[in-house]
């Protein structure tokens, strides 16, 4: 049956370009075709509809650029951008590729300007992506110089709507985006005040670079499922996580954004670590320094892992009390790079602040925690190349898609790719 | 300083750092805790951060406990793919601070090999270490690679 379907797709493609590049055999997101994950088409489309459509992407915590100038050379999707503040201390931000021949005009990664010049004719920019100048404008001598209607209004930067929540900058290329606030929605706000609730001080980024499609890493931290069997790190060195909350949350319009945590009991938690002092005696394995899993309570709830996505390219993540804004960035259908943004608090006693970096080692790219899922990723990059209409079964949990307390769960996976396909056209 | 003593300096911190080298690009990853000193610092921190004087690394350890508990996570937890390093250092600085105490400057590339035989420049960076006359010998008291490469990838395992 999808074979026919296969090749009747390909037969009209020629001259019906409305065809869908992906088909999903399932509605509910069950069923995902690996097409998604290695089409030139797909991926092309995806830059057009998701990351220059109706969607915010993050772009930088507004402390990595706190000062009048200050700029930082970023993505939405693989469209490079630069992000300011201007000398009014707003945000801006621009398509890194000059009105003239197309040349990049910002060529570092950071720094602070009060105007911007592309090296190859000098042509410059403010803060805002406005032209300022052109060099030989009005010629020079009997040289004649620029058409006497070539009007610099014209020809500024493409710009792009920028705005801030709580110190997290995101951009849009698109004006049919709603407001920032109403697309994190009701259900994502509460989570984001809750990490953003004061001011936040940027510690700097790690990167990392995976052979696989960005939308592998956006099931893997909607994935609860996976937590506790690719990540042996807690089983192997006996820390006991008894007494556990778990919650699985999607974003009630489009399911593309979600927020999973796991948050302690604390009555039981003291009991449960007399008890994990007795297992380690027995087993073989235990740390030698534990602080590294030490946790401060620091919010109303004591809450060790709060992963939460914000569609299209952010996952804010803390876990106990590691805080980083993580950058999804896709480059190409087979790769993508994450920046993870760390970040603590301005108030930060030095005690917490050495916690925050000591924990630093649970993620990122050697992260005890994490090391696992660019791996996962390539694996399934790896072993769907070659069969583009196969799917994936994402079954855990279907017959219960309201459950929300649960961590064995892939709802919220079923959820991101129902929105996506809206998104796509699918 | 002699240009005895000069020498004997420099032979003792070569062979420090060439055992570095050998233990990590030879699996023998539970002789490595045991080049560094109990209150040992250890870091792999990314130029990017270092230049702007920013603390994060994707590897900070405080003291030897840490190391070790790392060798046993990347033993016994982690999952990753099979792959060997081969370190090429360059440029050995050394600065005497004082009798038991040097600093040490060095540059490294890290060869990766991974389980499909591809090798590849994992990483480009510098070392910056402190290092003291312990019984035992010459230890790291505090090592830093700092590197130039943007990005790690896929992950980062074995130490650098
Ligand atoms: S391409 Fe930028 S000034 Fe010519
Ligand atoms: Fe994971």
């Amino acid at each position: 049956m999808s074979a026919v379907h296969t090749s009747e797709a390909a037969a009209v493609a020629a001259d019906a370009p409305a065809q869908k590049l992906a088909f999903f055999p399932r509605e509910d997101g069950s069923r995902v075709p690996y097409e998604v994950f290695s089409s030139q088409e797909i991926y092309d489309l995806e830059q057009e509809r998701i990351f220059r459509g109706p969607t915010w992407s993050f772009l930088a915590l507004e402390a990595e650029i706190p000062k009048p100038g200050d700029y930082k050379s970023t993505f939405v999707g693989d469209t490079p951008v630069v992000v300011t503040r201007t000398e009014e201390g707003e945000l801006a931000a621009w398509v890194n590729r000059c009105s003239h021949r197309g040349a990049m005009v910002c060529r570092n990664a950071r720094g602070n300007a009060s105007s911007h010049s592309c090296v190859y004719h000098q042509w410059s920019f403010d803060q805002r992506g406005n032209l300022l100048g052109v060099p030989f404008r009005r010629g020079q001598k009997h040289m004649t110089g620029m058409p006497k209607d070539f009007d610099p209004k014209c020809h500024s930067l493409r710009q792009l709507k920028v705005e801030s929540y709580r110190g997290l900058v995101f951009a849009t290329f698109s004006d049919e985006a709603p407001a920032l606030p109403d697309y994190l929605g009701a259900e994502m706000r509460p989570w984001v005040d809750r990490i953003f609730h004061k001011p936040v001080e940027y510690l700097g980024c790690t990167r990392q670079f995976s052979q696989s499609n960005w939308k592998l890493y956006y099931e893997n931290v909607k994935d609860p499922y996976h937590a506790s069997m690719l990540h042996l790190f807690h089983t192997t060195f006996n820390i006991f996580r008894v007494g556990m909350h778990a919650r699985s949350l999607p974003d009630a319009t489009h399911g593309l954004h979600s927020i999973i945590t796991v948050t302690k009991n604390e009555e039981e938690t003291s009991a449960a670590y007399k008890q994990q002092g007795i297992r380690s005696m027995d087993d073989g394995f235990s740390l030698e320094d534990e602080t590294v899993l030490g946790h401060v309570k620091e919010y109303d709830e004591l809450t060790t892992n709060h992963i939460q996505t914000i569609f299209p390219q952010l996952v804010i993540q803390q876990i106990h009390n590691t805080l980083v804004a993580r950058q999804l960035l896709p480059k190409g259908p087979d790769n993508f790079e994450l920046v993870f943004h760390f970040f603590g608090y301005t108030d930060d006693t030095p005690e917490l602040r050495e916690l925050r970096l000591k924990q630093a080692n649970l993620v990122g790219p050697a992260g005890y925690i994490s090391m696992e899922d660019t791996e996962a990723t390539e694996l399934v990059q790896r072993g769907t190349r070659r069969d583009p209409k196969a799917t994936s079964v994402i079954e855990m949990a279907r017959d219960n898609p309201g459950q929300q307390d649960s961590n064995i769960t892939e709802s919220l996976i079923r959820r991101f790719w129902v929105g996506y396909q809206q998104l796509m056209g699918f | 300083m002699d240009k005895m003593e000069q020498m004997l300096l420099w032979f003792e911190l070569h062979s420090l750092q060439e055992r570095y080298v050998s233990v990590l690009d030879n699996d023998r990853l539970e002789e490595w805790p045991t080049l560094f000193t109990e209150d040992c610092e250890y870091g792999v921190i990314p130029r990017e951060n270092e230049d702007m004087g920013l603390p994060v690394g994707v590897i900070w350890c405080n003291n030897q406990r840490m190391l070790r508990d790392r060798v046993v996570s990347l033993r016994h937890a982690n999952i990753f793919e099979a792959h060997s390093y081969r370190h090429m250092t360059s440029g050995l600085q050394i600065t005497p601070v004082d009798a038991d105490t040097v600093e040490m400057r060095s540059n490294y590339v890290v060869v990766q090999t991974r389980a499909n035989g591809e090798s590849q420049v994992y990483q480009a960076g510098r070392y910056e270490d402190r290092v003291v006359r312990t019984p035992e010998g010459w230890r790291f008291q505090k090592k830093r690679a700092i590197f130039d490469t943007s990005r790690v990838q896929t992950l980062l395992a074995t130490p650098i």
